[in-house]
């Protein structure tokens, strides 16, 4: 091959690298504009402050307030967040620390297939398995809403389907820890169970609060298998056992009619804004922090 | 002393038990999908399309989804790679000495990575309009390939990053150009990693439902072209899982089952691919 005709080929895919990385780096930008872009008619007239804490929700008579949705998203993923921690900070420790050798190798095969899984799926494992327990629970207890479909069985569903992807961090997380602080840390005299609560875990802190964090994120934009079990009526949540209605299950719920009602779209496309900005910010923040980490250690 | 002894025990025996936790939710998610939709899997299921409407009509199967999702799968997992594997390259080798450039493209992949389905979604469904497509398959495929891409890189440029620096610094060091050495040396070596990124991520896109939700439009046909809506199999689970009439309800269940087959083949040869692919690998 003449020197030319390679050079010409290498200009070609030069060009295309970055026409491909150019795409993917104005993504997130042309996401957000686009939904600026729709969303602006409902914010201009009224005002951030208004659409984001007016609980009143009644497309027809033009009243956009977002606060149920919101505030249900907010709980249902505090929920799933604290279902996810003792489960995943345990497996991660077990699996890294404790199980022997083929055991953290078929504990990990589970973990990835968890991974695989689509939320469909962990909706329909709610729907079939959690719903009725939590309906069971309900009616023991008393609650209003008996059917199971609230935001209790939303944190569960959603906390599984979000545990593998924090799993796989924190596990990294484990196994970059030296040996040698284990060992300087056993030979003190130290057991091995409080060289992980007191060495391990207090070392890596900051890197399993991000994980964490990343694991909210996720879960706040979790959409179907939440919707499937969550209930969706419009309310700001009251209890354990009440249905709420967070903001991607509105989405997901109304496309149909969006083009219908006046205004109506601006308010669907405002709630995908607000959650690509609440996701980018906390993974902005989070990704960070890992980063620094995986310099450090 | 005795003390930490036992607590050492009892700590141990808690985090077991979390543990198997999470293998029985494995469990019970597979097996309930399978008790339930097993039996509504036959011969008539998976060759025909649904029959009187896809939320009253009792008869007919899935046919319709199934091919949506394959179609829906090679579309956008072409897409993905004819971006990815050039961008995921061109980390490694044009910006091979500019490691800050890698980092903020690496921070912006994760974040992207992070964006709910349902956003992209949104957007796809923006984008849609503003070009003028019907709600259709090419729209879907769109969607899902940038819904897919980020993954796909990111895995890729994991991979890449086990690869020696001496092997890209000797290749400049003969005269040979960076792309070159991208495609013909890099990507040979990560081989294996560049399989299971493409696998990754081709489970992810046929798994999601929320982001075709607004841009695939719901048939009961089986699409002919670009330009027409498609069905999918996240979407026959969601969609006819509502339904009152127990034939419909069971079809959902038949295409979770598929479903789940298909994801479960997906991460299954990823891993054999991966041991199989490493062979022939400069260490």
């Amino acid at each position: 091959m003449t020197i030319t005709k390679r050079l010409s080929h290498e200009y070609l895919r030069k060009g295309w690298m970055q026409v491909a990385l150019g795409i993917i780096l104005l993504l997130p930008f042309a996401i957000g504009l686009s939904l600026l872009y729709k969303a602006w008619p409902l914010l201009a007239p009224s005002g951030l402050i208004d659409v984001l804490l007016g609980s009143e929700w009644s497309p027809m008579q033009g009243k956009f307030g977002l606060w149920p949705f919101i505030s249900s998203s907010i709980i249902v993923s505090l929920m799933g967040l604290l279902f996810m921690v003792p489960v995943c900070l345990s497996a991660a420790i077990f699996i890294t620390q404790f199980a022997p050798a083929w055991l953290a190798r078929s504990l990990r095969s589970v973990i990835d297939i968890l991974a695989g899984i689509p939320s469909v799926i962990f909706g329909l494992w709610g729907v079939m398995t959690i719903v009725p327990i939590v309906g069971d629970l309900a009616t023991s207890y008393g609650a209003g809403n008996a059917t199971g479909y609230s935001i209790l069985a939303a944190g569960i569903v959603v906390s599984f389907s979000v545990m593998p992807f924090i799993l796989n961090m924190l596990i990294e997380l484990f196994e970059s820890v030296s040996i040698e602080l284990k060992e300087s840390a056993l030979s003190l005299g130290a057991s091995y169970w409080q060289v992980i609560k007191d060495v391990i875990v207090r070392k890596l802190k900051p890197g399993i609060i991000a994980s964490f964090t990343l694991g909210v994120s996720k879960a706040f934009g979790e959409t179907i298998a939440v919707l499937m079990v969550v209930g969706n009526v419009v309310q700001v949540p009251k209890g354990l056992f009440s249905a709420g209605y967070p903001l991607p299950a509105l989405l997901a719920n109304n496309y149909g009619e969006m083009m219908t009602i006046p205004m109506y779209d601006a308010a669907l496309m405002l709630s995908a804004l607000i959650l690509l900005i609440i996701v980018i910010f906390f993974n902005y923040i989070a990704h960070k922090v890992i980063r620094y980490y995986h310099a450090r250690i | 002393m005795r003390n930490t002894y036992i607590q050492e025990k009892v700590a141990k025996v808690i985090l077991a038990i979390f543990t198997l936790l999470i293998v029985l939710v494995l469990f019970s998610i597979l097996g309930g999908i399978f008790i339930k939709g097993l039996p509504a899997l036959n011969w008539e299921i998976l060759t025909q399309v649904p029959k009187g409407g896809y939320y009253f009509g009792k008869e007919g199967g899935i046919l319709n989804a199934i091919i949506g999702s394959v179609y829906l799968a090679i579309g956008a997992s072409l897409i993905a790679v004819v971006i990815s594997v050039p961008t995921a390259l061109f980390i490694h080798t044009y910006l091979f000495s500019f490691p800050n450039w890698q980092k903020r493209i690496r921070l912006c992949l994760d974040v992207l990575w992070g964006v709910p389905p349902i956003v992209y979604g949104a957007f796809g469904f923006n984008l849609m309009l503003f070009m003028g497509w019907p709600t259709s398959l090419l729209a879907a495929i769109i969607t899902v390939a940038f819904l897919i891409s980020p993954v796909m890189i990111r895995a890729m440029d994991e991979s890449l990053q086990q690869v020696s620096h001496g092997l890209f610094e000797s290749a400049v060091s003969l005269g040979f150009y960076k792309g070159e050495i991208g495609y013909k040396f890099l990507l040979r070596q990560t081989l294996p990693g560049v399989a299971t990124a493409f696998l990754l991520a081709l489970g992810k896109g046929i798994g999601d439902t929320a982001s075709v939700l607004f841009t695939a439009g719901y048939t009961d046909y089986i699409p002919e072209s670009l330009t027409e809506p498609a069905a999918t199999l996240p979407l026959a689970v969601f969609f006819q899982l509502s339904s009152p009439i127990p034939e419909v309800k069971a079809r959902a269940y038949a295409a979770a089952v598929v479903l789940t087959i298909i994801i479960l083949t997906i991460s299954i040869s990823s891993r054999f691919i991966s041991k199989k692919l490493s062979k022939n690998k400069i260490a």
